[in-house]
C-alpha cells in the first residue's frame, strides 16, 4: 500500500515537474525571441524606431508585455501602464505582479520581465503574463494532492477491507482447528467455492481431516473388533488350558490339550497379523515397493498354486489375461489381495456338483482389472458393501474356517493404491474386482481435486 | 547325519540316504535381550541336539559373534545398545559371514527387504513357532555350502538332475510340472530336515505372506502321488504341525 502510494506520487510529481521546466523553458525561448526582434529594431533605428516598434506590437492581443520609459520612468509607450519601484530597479530577469482591465475591473496578474537599460536613460522591459501559468500551476498540485489524498483512502480503505475478509477466513480455519483439538473430528473449514488460494488450502485442509477421521474411525473400528473377535477365541483358548489343568488327565489328554491350545493360538496370531496389515495399510506405512508387476504371470502363479486345491473340490480354476497387462505396486501385496479373492472363491464359490472359477486381468485405459468369478451362490445385493469391511461373515459361511479379514484386506490394498474392489452378480455366482490405477499412487489420496 | 559329498569327474553329488539322524550339532549364537526369551530358545535348542551361545545386548553379541565361530546366528531387531540390524552389517562389513535370522515383530514386506539389504539371510516375524525357527536355521546352516556345485541330489533310490531337470526313482523317471519340479529340488536340496509350508512358500513361490488355507499341503499330495505312490518305501514325510522333510528313514 505504501509502495503503491510512493510510487504513484512519485510518478505524478515527476509529471508535475517535467511540465514545469517545459513551461518555464517555452517562457525563456519566447522573452528571448521578443528581445532578440526588438534588440535588431533598435540597433536599425534607435529609439524611435523601437518605440515604434513596441506601440505596434502591444496594440495585438497576448500575454506579451511591453513597456519602454525614459529616464525618469515614465512611460513613453508599451500595454504595461505602471512601472513598480522593484522593477524598475532591477536589471534581468524579474518577476512582478501587474494589474490588467477586465470585466470585472483591474486585476492583479503575475508576470516575468527582463529589464534593459538603454543609452539615455531609456528602460526596456519585455515581459510575459504567467499568471495562466501559476493557474494552472496550482491546479496541477491541488489535482495532486486531492489524487493522493483519495488514492490514499482508496487504498487504505480497500486494504483495510480485504484483510478483513482474509482475517475472517483464516479465523475461520484457526476455529475449526480448534473444534478438532477438543475432539470433534467432524469440524471442516468453510470453503466459498471461489477457488483461490485460500480457498484451496481450506479444500486441501479438509480433505486431510477426510483422511484423518477415516483413519480415527479405522482406528475404533480395529479396537471394538480386537475387542469382540480376538477376545472370545483367547477366552476359549484360556478355558481350554484351565479344564486340562483341572482334569487330572494322562499324559495323552494333557498332549491333546496343549495341541489344541497352540492351534488357537496359531489362529489367534493369523488374526492378528492379518488385523495388523489391515491398519498398516490403512495408515499408509505399508507397501512402498514399486515393483513393474506382469498382471498375466502373477493371476498365473495364483491360479498354479490355487489350482490343485480347487480340484479337490472339484472345481476348475483357469486363467485369462489379455497381452502385455502391466502396472507397478507391491508385488507381494497385490498378490496377497489376489490370493484372497481366489481362496474365498474356492471356499464358498462352490456348490455341491463343484464350480467354474475363472481369474482375469484386463487393461481398461486408466486401470488394471483384475476379477474372480465363480458360480456359486453369490452373495444378495444387499450384503455386497458389508462383506468387505473387517471381520463380516455372512451368516451362511460362519460355520466354515475364516477370519472374515480376506476381503477386507483386498479392500485395504485396493485403498492405498487409489483403487477399488468391485463386488459384483456374475449371473449365476459371484464376481470380484479388484481395479488398481497403472501407477499405484501410495496412500491412496488422490492428488488431483 | 553326515553329508557326503560324493566327487565325481564333472559333478558333485549330494548324498542324502546315508544314515538316520536329521541333522548335525550346530552351534549357535543367540543374540536376544528378552532373557526368558533367550533362556527358552537355549533349552530348545539344547534339546535338538544344538550348543546354544547367548548375548544380551548388541555390543556383546557382535563381541562374540567375532571372536568364536558359528553356524547360524539367531539376532534379535531390536536390541539394547546396538541394533540387530547394525550388528549383521558390522559383521559382514569385517567379513564374517556366518548366516544370520533376524526376529522381528515387524513383519511387514518393507521390513523384511530392509532385513536382508543389512546383510541378513532369513527373517522371521514374533510371534513365531520353535519348529519354524529350527527349521529355518537348520536349512541356514546348510546353505553355507556352497551350492552352485551341486548338480544332482540323491535320496535313497530318488534323484533330480539339476541340469537336466530329469527326476528318477529306482532308475524309473518321473514327470514333473515345472513347480513340481522346483518343490521337490528345495526339500531335496534340504534332505533330513524339516521345511515348513511358509519356507516353501516363499522359496518355491516367491511369495511372503499367510495364505490362509494350506494351499502347499494340495501341492506335496500331488508331489507324493508321484514320487511315493508305486514304490514301497515313502520318503516325503510329514512333520506333524511343522511341515515336510524328505528323508530315507521311515521315522
Amino acid at each position: 500500500m505504501a509502495l503503491f502510494g510512493s510510487a504513484a506520487a512519485g510518478a505524478i510529481g515527476y509529471i508535475y515537474w517535467q511540465t514545469n521546466v517545459l513551461l518555464a523553458r517555452q517562457l525563456e525561448q519566447t522573452i528571448e525571441a521578443e528581445t532578440r526582434g526588438l534588440a535588431e529594431q533598435y540597433r536599425a533605428g534607435g529609439i524611435s524606431n523601437l518605440t515604434k516598434t513596441v506601440s505596434n506590437r502591444s496594440l495585438t492581443p497576448g500575454n506579451s508585455l511591453y513597456l519602454v520609459t525614459d529616464n525618469e520612468g515614465r512611460r513613453i509607450t508599451g500595454n504595461l501602464t505602471s512601472v513598480s519601484k522593484i522593477l524598475w530597479n532591477s536589471v534581468g530577469r524579474v518577476e512582478f505582479v501587474y494589474k490588467r482591465p477586465s470585466q470585472n475591473g483591474p486585476e492583479d496578474r503575475l508576470a516575468l520581465a527582463s529589464v534593459f537599460r538603454l543609452p539615455g536613460g531609456f528602460r526596456l522591459i519585455v515581459g510575459r503574463d504567467i499568471e495562466d501559468r501559476r493557474v494552472f500551476q496550482r491546479v496541477v498540485r491541488s489535482a495532486f494532492f486531492i489524487g493522493l489524498g483519495f488514492m490514499a483512502l482508496v487504498g487504505l480503505g480497500g486494504g483495510w477491507l480485504v484483510s478483513r475478509g482474509l482475517l475472517a477466513r483464516i479465523d475461520a480455519v484457526t476455529a475449526t482447528g480448534r473444534t478438532i483439538m477438543e475432539g470433534d473430528l467432524t469440524g471442516r473449514v468453510p470453503v466459498n467455492g471461489s477457488g483461490d488460494e485460500l480457498d484451496r488450502l481450506s479444500i486441501n485442509l479438509n480433505a486431510m481431516l477426510d483422511r484423518i477421521e477415516q483413519l480415527m474411525a479405522g482406528m475404533q473400528e480395529v479396537s471394538d473388533n480386537i475387542a469382540h473377535d480376538l477376545k472370545t477365541p483367547l477366552n476359549r483358548l484360556r478355558n481350554r488350558a484351565e479344564a486340562a489343568l483341572h482334569e487330572h488327565g494322562d499324559a495323552k489328554s494333557y498332549r491333546d490339550a496343549l495341541e489344541r491350545t497352540i492351534e488357537e493360538a496359531d489362529g489367534l496370531i493369523k488374526t492378528f497379523n492379518a488385523l495388523l496389515s489391515i491398519a498398516r495399510l490403512e495408515a499408509g506405512t505399508a507397501g512402498k515397493a514399486k515393483n513393474e508387476i506382469d498382471a498375466g504371470a502373477l493371476i498365473q502363479d495364483f491360479v498354479e498354486l490355487y489350482e490343485p486345491t480347487a480340484e479337490d473340490k472339484n472345481m476348475s480354476l483357469t486363467a485369462k489375461v489379455a497381452d502385455d497387462v502391466h502396472l507397478k505396486g507391491d508385488r507381494q501385496l497385490i498378490g496377497q489381495a489376489l490370493a484372497n479373492l481366489i481362496d474365498n472363491a474356492i471356499k464358498y464359490g462352490g456348490s455341491k456338483k463343484g464350480g467354474k472359477i475363472e481369474v482375469t486381468a484386463g487393461d481398461t485405459g486408466q486401470t488394471v482389472e483384475f476379477s474372480v468369478s465363480d458360480t456359486g451362490p453369490g452373495i444378495p445385493e444387499k450384503d455386497r458393501e458389508r462383506v468387505l469391511k473387517r471381520f463380516v461373515r455372512l451368516e451362511e459361511s460362519r460355520s466354515r474356517p475364516g477370519s472374515g479379514l480376506g476381503l477386507s484386506l483386498v479392500a485395504a490394498v485396493a485403498r492405498l493404491y487409489g483403487g477399488s474392489v468391485r463386488v459384483e452378480d456374475n449371473k449365476p455366482g459371484l464376481r470380484m474386482v479388484l481395479s488398481l490405477p497403472h501407477k499405484t499412487n501410495h496412500n491412496g489420496v488422490s492428488r488431483t481435486q | 547325519m553326515t553329508i557326503q559329498a560324493q566327487i565325481s569327474a564333472n559333478h558333485l553329488v549330494q548324498d542324502m540316504s546315508a544314515t538316520g539322524l536329521h541333522s548335525e550339532s550346530m552351534r549357535v549364537l543367540i543374540i536376544e535381550d528378552d532373557s526368558e526369551t533367550a533362556a527358552f530358545l537355549a533349552k530348545a535348542l539344547k534339546e535338538a541336539g544344538h550348543v546354544p551361545d547367548h548375548a544380551a545386548d548388541g555390543e556383546a553379541g557382535l563381541a562374540l559373534a567375532e571372536s568364536q565361530v558359528h553356524d547360524v546366528l539367531i539376532v534379535d531387531r531390536m536390541l539394547p545398545k546396538r541394533d540387530g540390524l547394525s550388528v549383521i552389517s558390522q559383521l559382514r562389513e569385517n567379513g564374517i559371514q556366518t548366516p544370520a535370522l533376524i526376529l522381528s515383530a515387524l513383519g511387514e514386506v518393507d521390513d523384511r527387504v530392509k532385513g536382508l539389504r543389512a546383510g541378513g539371510d532369513d527373517y522371521l516375524t514374533k510371534p513365531y513357532s520353535f519348529s519354524e525357527l529350527l527349521a529355518r536355521i537348520e536349512a541356514l546352516a546348510r546353505r553355507t555350502s556352497p551350492e552352485e556345485a551341486v548338480t544332482k541330489y540323491k535320496v535313497d533310490d530318488l534323484e533330480l538332475d539339476r541340469l537336466t531337470h530329469k527326476v528318477t526313482r529306482s532308475g524309473q523317471q518321473i514327470l514333473l510340472q515345472p513347480r513340481e519340479f522346483r518343490l521337490l529340488e528345495y526339500l531335496m536340496k534340504h534332505a533330513g530336515q524339516v521345511v515348513t509350508r511358509t519356507m516353501l512358500l516363499e522359496h518355491v513361490w516367491d511369495y511372503h505372506f499367510d495364505p490362509q488355507t494350506n494351499v502347499i499341503d494340495v501341492h506335496i499330495s500331488r508331489l507324493r502321488a508321484k514320487i511315493d505312490k508305486e514304490f514301497d518305501k515313502p520318503l516325503l514325510h510329514t512333520v506333524r504341525g511343522v511341515g515336510y522333510s524328505i528323508r530315507a528313514d521311515g521315522a
